[in-house]
């Protein structure tokens, strides 16, 4: 089935055939648009426009009696580095702004605080929007903070002093600052490739198939796995320099470090273009349409990979069902090498299992395309 | 009101998108498909976490805690660990997210009364995991702590804490209304830079040339059909989303349909853009993919608007996704009141006028 390469004259053929496929991929405006400028667009929308470490957030402010407690506290979450007191007034005038999402959160401070907290006590009542549960969980933890450092100072001034038992000393390693975008930007590195991988291919190669040329090829004396090489290769080789020009955008521009080696991320890279392609092909090979290719080249390659991957969202989370779906997609072990490779350093008892099921996914890929383009001839 | 010309090509244009079996199913399965995957895969939860222990302790206290932590419903397993280098392995290799290390003596710091310190170590390559996770901890020890203090001392004060419009933070009731701004558009708008794309790559545009048809009458008869396909995919969103997912819908929905024709003309106007300007399908399907990508991203699905930079705040403006996003989120959750939905409306009809505008100048240079 897959004919090794043996003469001279068929290698000069090979040469040939990967010549004239590379000149047809630089000629199509679509290569540039998706290999250089996709990639960046994408890169600078998860380093800028996704971010999930909060800034500070506006919140309202009620403050229901003016004793000196009161405005003291009243005055520390005005000059809280989390929040930005944007709106004062009852509870009801401060509503609609809450409706509204002009603010996102009520810090009241009720009547009789001053007296309260002179008894000892103090409550206050934190009211957050909801319809934005991450937001509102920052708000009820941050908005505690400054309440509770708050009364601290104030025992401290007194003299009195309790120590909390039991304290956390909580360290992160890799990322001690937390940097969303330290995640985000490595990761996006997964979709470019996917992009490239399996859109782009599922694309281009099923505009042959719809137009005939595919059929004129294989016509010639050329074996199949020679063909596929020649299909192939050069996506191979875009995938590596669109990767290439991801990672210098994230390590210069993004300020994302890159603690393993050049090397290990290009090993990462090339294997994980394997089954990508291989998924690429096997869809144009198997519909030959280009609208209802890209379609399931989205609803198979794209989305799968922006989801179910562990990208943004933590798989040992999901429905038990989608926990067993995410098995199957590749971008699954591709996400923790590359978080891996860029902020904690090579790792390969943790590459080598991952590469191996990767490759594994793409020697069968490839073999159900050879499978398909060899029926659709017959 | 409409006139016989009218009538005629929007019919034509229903057939041209109804007519192949492939491209109708394409109309209606992926948008269901997406909203139960993306509705289940959202989670903002942390869900079956290992936890690595390193108790050189031994003590009461230590115990109590680890049995606390291995409770907790968020927590599938712990994993005892022998020494600091072994935990430095397991973090290293994902086998566990945590690791939470108790000093020898961290039992007879407490008993002492000077206050003993846990040590938590968080994989940061998951950051965001890692800092829900150290919040569950933390509300943990937290209670053992609060547990440890003697009676009658004062407690200092306290934050009573109040979710409005979703006071369980179910994310689900979030993503929902999201997603049916998102769906919407990627349905409507993958229709109708589809549209003019193909008459050009089938040569059948010139065919519209030379008909009796004037330039507007070719732009609202190929609008209204995905106008109406994302009216039909959005009402099976709206029966869905709170009975099959029960998501509350506070608000009127009249405002919502309004709010909504304005939306689905506005990404009908982007998508005629995108159209007018490919010669080929595949060119505009790369465009509708460009244009769409920041849309979804930016319409504060991802991540709140409020975290974005200023200029990119600024930018969003014109992100039609942002501000029905708004409306649905409004309408579902927050019983959103006529005159609020409308300030979040006026942006997306003036969006609608310039982009068929736009689309409807560019369209007529490229007829003649």
């Amino acid at each position: 089935m897959i004919q090794p390469v043996t003469s001279a004259s068929s290698f000069r053929r090979f040469r040939a055939m990967l010549f004239k496929e590379t000149r047809q991929i630089l000629r199509d405006p679509s290569t540039f648009l998706i290999a250089f400028l996709l990639p960046v667009m994408l890169l600078f929308l998860m380093g800028y426009g996704v971010n999930l470490d909060s800034a500070r957030t506006r919140i309202g402010l009620s403050l229901q009696e003016s004793s000196a407690e009161a405005r003291s506290l009243a005055s520390a979450y005005q000059n809280s580095p989390y929040f930005n007191v944007t709106a004062t007034g009852s509870i009801a005038e401060l509503e609609p702004h809450l409706v509204g999402s002009k603010i996102h959160g009520i810090i009241v401070i009720p009547q009789d605080f001053g007296r309260e907290v002179a008894r000892g006590g103090g409550t206050i009542q934190i009211i957050t929007d909801g319809s934005l549960p991450n937001m509102a969980n920052f708000i009820a933890a941050y908005g505690e903070g400054v309440r509770a450092t708050w009364a601290q100072a104030r025992n401290k001034d007194r003299g009195l002093h309790i120590t909390p038992p039991i304290d956390i000393s909580t360290r992160f390693w890799f990322n001690p600052e937390l940097a969303s975008r330290n995640f985000l930007v490595p990761g996006s590195i997964a979709i470019v490739m996917a992009m490239i991988g399996s859109l782009l291919t599922a694309l281009v190669v099923a505009r042959e198939w719809e137009r005939g040329t595919m059929e004129a090829l294989m016509a010639t004396p050329i074996g199949m796995g020679e063909f596929l090489l020649t299909k192939i290769t050069p996506y191979f080789m875009l995938g590596l320099i669109s990767m290439t020009l991801c990672a210098l955008l994230a390590i210069f521009v993004f300020g994302v470090p890159l603690r393993g080696s050049a090397f290990a991320l290009l090993a990462i890279s090339a294997i994980y273009l394997v089954p990508a392609l291989g998924q690429g092909l096997l869809i144009s090979a198997t519909v030959k349409n280009q609208f209802v290719a890209s379609q399931i080249a989205l609803l198979t390659a794209f989305l799968p990979t922006m989801l179910l991957s562990g990208f943004i969202f933590e798989i040992s989370s999901m429905p038990t069902i989608l926990q067993a779906i995410t098995y199957v997609v590749p971008a699954r072990y591709l996400i923790p090498q590359l978080q891996t490779v860029f902020i904690a350093g090579d790792n390969w008892r943790l590459f080598l299992p991952d590469m191996a099921i990767l490759l594994l996914f793409g020697t069968a890929f490839m073999l159900l395309c050879v499978r398909a383009t060899q029926r659709r001839i017959a | 009101m409409i006139g016989p010309r009218l009538r005629a090509i929007i019919i034509k244009e229903i057939w041209a998108i109804l007519r192949d079996p492939r491209s109708r199913i394409i109309l209606v399965a992926p948008p269901l498909l997406q909203l139960f995957l993306f509705g289940f895969a959202s989670t903002m939860e942390v869900n079956n976490i290992r936890v690595g222990v390193l108790d050189l302790d031994h003590g009461r206290w230590s115990r109590e805690i680890v049995q606390r932590i291995d409770g907790s419903p968020n927590v599938r397993e712990i994993v005892s660990l022998r020494s600091d280098a072994e935990l430095a392995r397991a973090i290293n290799d994902q086998k566990i997210i945590v690791a939470i290390r108790f000093d020898p003596h961290f039992s007879a710091d407490i008993a002492s009364g000077k206050g003993a310190t846990m040590g938590a170590i968080f994989d940061g390559r998951r950051s965001n995991a890692a800092q829900i996770i150290s919040g569950y901890i933390r509300s943990i020890t937290n209670e053992v702590g609060a547990s440890l203090l003697p009676k009658g001392l004062p407690q200092g004060g306290r934050a009573v804490v109040t979710h409005w419009f979703n006071p369980n933070l179910i994310n689900l009731w979030f993503v929902m209304p999201a997603l049916i701004s998102i769906l919407a558009a990627i349905s409507t708008l993958s229709v109708v830079s589809q549209s003019v794309a193909r008459e050009r790559e089938l040569g059948t545009f010139d065919q519209l040339k030379v008909s009796p048809l004037r330039t507007y009458e070719i732009l609202i008869g190929k609008m209204i059909p995905p106008v109406m396909i994302g009216f039909v995919n959005v009402t099976l969103f709206v029966i869905l989303v709170p009975t099959v997912f029960g998501v509350p819908l506070q608000g009127a929905l009249l405002p919502f349909y309004m709010a909504l024709i304005f939306y689905l003309v506005a990404i009908s106007g982007i998508g005629m853009l995108i159209s007018t300007v490919s010669a080929t399908q595949q060119q505009a399907f790369l465009g509708m993919f460009a244009v769409s990508v920041p849309m979804i991203t930016l319409s504060g699905y991802a991540s709140p608007v409020d975290n974005m930079p200023g200029w990119l705040q600024l930018i969003n403006l014109a992100n039609p996704s942002a501000w029905f996003l708004n409306i649905s989120e409004g309408i579902f959750l927050k019983g959103m009141p006529l005159a609020q939905v409308f300030s979040n409306t006026w942006p997306i009809m003036l969006i609608a006028a310039i982009s068929c505008i736009l689309a409807a100048a560019l369209f007529r240079s490229r007829m003649e």
